[in-house]
């Protein structure tokens, strides 16, 4: 099959790529952008390992096509901290032992930072319900969900 | 909560960021499907999609003419003659004459991209001759049910047994028929609990590569490289030591990852592919259709108990089917079942039945729960029936120190009635309930297993230590073994590097397993460190000239040891360092063996449930996890191990379910279908650490891993009782199974 040209925007840089039409923007990040800190579960849209922003949306990046990539703006999670300083999300999951294996880990930051963005204070419910979508076989979410909260109550800190 | 009351270490019991935890949160940790190499191909498997069928033939040309495509591998390019483990993973690996599963490996190709593999497996034609199948348990254990494979039985199985029982257990001690004369009442129950998967978020992966001298290479993530060298080596007919294996951080095994699966078809497919490496990457469906899930198990138990909750005689009889293969869990399900009880008297039969599903793998104290869905249900019940409070049951028979267990040895120090006590007064016993609401309590056990290990380490220039262990960190071991390394050095927990090693590195090493690590490991890196500090004590004594015993080790320096030993100053770790290449070369330590001393863990969990009469649905309200853990080396990840034992504990309790059509083909082979527990079923998983030390480690570790995924299971179950009257005795307790109890209570 014919391969597309795609030009788009990774983490604020300029990326061109050939993907087959087939390929998703998870295949397309990581094998010919080579950023494989967004990870395949599933490939159903059922476990949320791959999540990324496009747009600003979060979206399952197994469930987009690469070619619709093109002229859009994509944030992974090698884009979230800033040069060496983590997002309160990252330091907070590393504090609260908010990991295991860590193959989960970047899908619920990248989900997590989503939340925050348009719920500052959510409660813990609203943590649970919004990470729904991102499947953790270690860590029983407790220690996430308290990540997720301490790091929202720092941010508010932070921004007051 | 320590019973020496010796707690007063540096750097022990804090909590510490795990030194993996930057790689992990920046998405720079590599995992399995994350490493790539020059000129690397892409596998592809195709897999059977019948339950049970002949092959008649598997046509390749057309796949071979395929542009790109590099390299086909069926069973006929695997080696003949292996026997027993060896013969069941190559039949695994690829089918021989017949597939055995739905799902079953057949062939598989390797191209220059993944679409192209994907595309060519699907030119690969085989022709099937369907053959009658059976799935379930107590329809395989028949005398007419399909034959999976004559001859496959041990020694263990009685003449006359029906064909699909290939081992059978019969153990015990005591008169069974004079305790249950003996007891007030007697009650017999059978339950039953379905195939559930470990459900690690990440898919099996691996890059190959296998020269034609037999000289290779694999990059994988496993629990254990020496096992997937050991395995794969095998299965292809290799000399072990040629095959170099390197672990990849790991996506969570919970046992899955402790055995082969597609790996050897990377070599081979490497092997005919020129030596080009083959990268083979499963997906979700290939995860749950053709890796390893536990067993599913038809379960009767016989308990005799007097009236003020002692018991007198207890009887199981278990049957288990672990897939196409031997290895169902039937044993480990016995020796724990009435692991927490003393008992005069007990029975224990197990047979371990082929059925046409995958093999199984270990998953997470693996038979155990499904032996307290059982035992731990049935008591409950007896509880009720007797007015007896369950915890003040499980204290009246608790077994300590000394008692003879039920499975046959003697009980060394154990936690059991600390653990029971600290349940008992947890505040969640005292939550007040409201309508639809019930409390179940459940007790558990699991083993601490040793195992081959291989550790060594090096004190470096600037008097920094680095560790090379071969247990992959799945849970945070590397900062446990760094805490107790450093502990024992007497150096910043910064200043120690734990490296899990490849295979080339260190001697053989089981895997991560057996909730092994931080002890095994542990306990062979504290070893080490004491050779290198007794080392670094001899450098001091000839530096100072006095009798290298005459040196003692204190927070991180040489000193004298006494006032007769001379008067100098403390030698610090990193001025000997410093200068070792002068004073006789490098300072290391090292330990190979089979660590003693194994410390089991016993565990208690205490939850409460909302049933909601319209729907069935079980909503888990609080949740309480009790477990002794000898010593937290680092209190989160033992937390860790605690919370997630449970809430896998709790997805098998409530949805988690193999579900096979009539066909025998897996109807849910994916996360939407398979539902694991999501955050929002959930409330926050309480913790108490139990600390009753285990002798047999320097630190005081049991093995802390396992044992939290088997109390669920009959806990919730018990907590439904409470709460509506009704006992479930097969799992999943689903909405609809919940529903239909309810309904039939009138």
């Amino acid at each position: 099959m014919s391969k597309v040209h795609v030009t788009t925007t990774v983490n604020g840089d300029a990326v061109e790529f050939l993907a087959d039409p087939r390929e998703t923007l998870l295949d397309c990040l990581r094998d010919h952008v080579g950023l494989t800190g967004t990870k395949e579960g599933c490939g159903t849209g059922d476990c949320g390992a791959c999540s990324v922003e496009m747009e600003g949306v979060l979206v399952c990046s197994c469930l987009v096509l690469g070619v619709e990539a093109n002229g859009k703006r994509v944030d992974t999670i090698e884009g979230m901290s800033d040069g060496h300083d983590l997002h309160p999300l990252q330091r907070k999951f590393i504090e609260h032992a908010a990991l295991q294996c860590g193959f989960c880990t970047p899908g619920f930051l990248v989900a997590a930072k989503a939340l925050l963005a348009r719920s500052p204070d959510p409660t813990e419910e609203e943590v649970r319900y919004w990470l729904a979508g991102n499947l953790c076989r270690c860590t029983g979410y407790d220690k996430i969900v308290r990540a997720v909260m301490d790091a929202a109550a720092e941010m508010r800190q932070e921004a007051a | 909560m320590a019973k020496d009351g010796l707690t007063e270490f540096r750097l022990i019991g804090t909590r510490p960021d795990r030194p993996d935890g930057l790689d992990k949160v920046t998405g720079r940790a590599r995992y399995g499907a994350d490493f790539a190499l020059p000129g690397m191909l892409f596998g592809a498997v195709v897999r059977s999609p019948h339950a049970h069928a002949r092959i008649v033939r598997i046509d390749t040309s057309r796949a071979l003419a395929l542009e790109g495509v590099k390299a086909v591998v069926t069973r006929a390019d695997l080696p003949d003659g292996l026997e027993g483990e060896d013969w069941d993973l190559q039949e695994n690996t690829l089918a021989g004459d017949r597939a055995l599963y739905d799902g079953h490996a057949v062939a598989a190709v390797a191209a220059t991209s993944r679409l192209l593999a994907e595309e060519a497996a699907r030119l690969i034609e085989v022709d099937y001759e369907v053959l009658p199948h059976v799935i379930d348990v107590d329809d395989a254990i028949r005398p007419d049910a399909p034959v999976i494979r004559q001859g496959a039985a041990d020694a263990s199985v009685p003449e006359g047994m029906p064909p699909n029982v290939v081992r059978y257990m019969e153990f015990g001690h005591g008169d069974i028929e004079a305790g249950f004369a003996e007891a007030d009442i007697v009650r017999e129950r059978s339950y039953r609990t379905e195939a559930a998967h470990q459900g690690y978020i990440e898919p099996h992966a691996c890059v190959g590569q296998l020269g034609a001298d037999g000289a290779g290479e694999m990059w994988v993530c496993t629990q254990g490289q020496w096992y997937i060298r050991r395995m794969c080596a095998a299965v292809l007919g290799l000399e072990t030591a040629q095959l170099r294996v390197t672990p990849s951080e790991i996506g969570g095994g919970f046992g899955g990852k402790t055995t082969i699966f597609m790996e050897p078809l990377s070599l081979a497919l490497s092997r005919k592919a020129g030596g080009r490496p083959v990268k083979i990457v499963m997906s979700r469906a290939e995860v749950l259709r053709a890796t390893g899930p536990t067993a599913s198990a038809s379960m009767d138990v016989r308990i005799g108990m007097k009236k003020d909750g002692t018991i007198t005689a207890a009887r199981a009889e278990f049957r288990m089917q672990g897939g196409a293969f031997p290895g169902a869990p039937v044993d480990m399900a016995l020796y724990c079942a009435f692991a927490p009880y003393k008992l005069p008297a007990v029975q224990h039969i197990g047979y371990d039945v082929l059925a046409n599903r995958p093999k199984c793998a270990a998953y997470r104290a693996p038979g155990s729960p499904m032996g307290a869905f059982a035992v731990e249900s049935l008591l409950d019940e007896m509880c009720r029936e007797l007015g007896i409070d369950p915890v003040e049951m499980r204290l009246t028979n608790a077994v300590r120190e000394g008692d003879r267990a039920s499975y046959g040895p003697t009980f060394g120090s154990i936690g059991l009635v600390e653990v029971l006590e600290a349940a008992k007064g947890h505040p969640n016993m005292a939550a007040p309930l409201g309508p639809n609401q019930g409390r179940g309590i459940a007790s558990g056990y699991w083993f601490n297993h040793s195992g081959e290990t291989s550790v060594s380490m090096a004190i470096s220039e600037d008097g920094t230590a680095q560790v090379s262990v071969g247990t992959p960190d799945i849970g945070g071991s590397r900062a446990s073994i760094a805490l107790m390394v450093a502990e024992r050095l007497g150096i910043p927990y910064e200043d120690v590097r734990v490296n899990v090693v490849e295979t080339g590195a260190l001697g053989v090493n089981e895997p991560t397993h057996g909730s092994r690590a931080t002890f095994a490991s542990g306990k062979a890196a504290v070893v080490a460190a004491e050779q290198a500090i007794a080392e670094m004590c001899r450098r001091a004594a000839a530096e100072w000239g006095i009798d290298a015993e005459a040196v003692e080790w204190v927070d991180g320096a040489a000193q004298p040891a006494g006032p007769n030993a001379g008067r100098f100053p403390p030698m610090t770790i990193a001025e000997i360092a410093g200068k070792m290449g002068q004073t006789g070369g490098p300072i290391s330590g090292h330990h190979e063996g089979l660590p003693e001393g194994v410390g089991a863990s016993f565990g208690a969990h205490v939850v409460d449930v909302e049933v909601d009469p319209e729907t069935g649905r079980v909503t888990i309200l609080r949740y309480v996890v009790v477990q002794d853990a000898g010593r937290a080396i680092h209190p989160a990840y033992v937390e860790g191990q605690y919370q997630g034992g449970a809430v896998q504990g709790i997805g098998w309790a409530l949805n988690e379910e193999y579900v096979y059509d009539d066909r025998g083909r897996l109807a849910n082979p994916a996360f939407l279908d398979y539902r694991v527990p999501v955050a929002s079923d959930l409330p926050m998983i309480d913790t108490v650490i139990v600390e009753v030390p285990n002798p047999g480690h320097p630190y005081g570790v049991r093995g802390v891993g396992e044992t939290g995924i088997t109390p669920p299971l009959p806990a919730i179950a018990n907590a439904i009782e409470d709460a509506v009257g009704v006992r479930l005795t097969h799992l999943p307790m689903s909405p609809s199974k919940v529903l239909a109890a309810l309904k039939g209570r009138g």
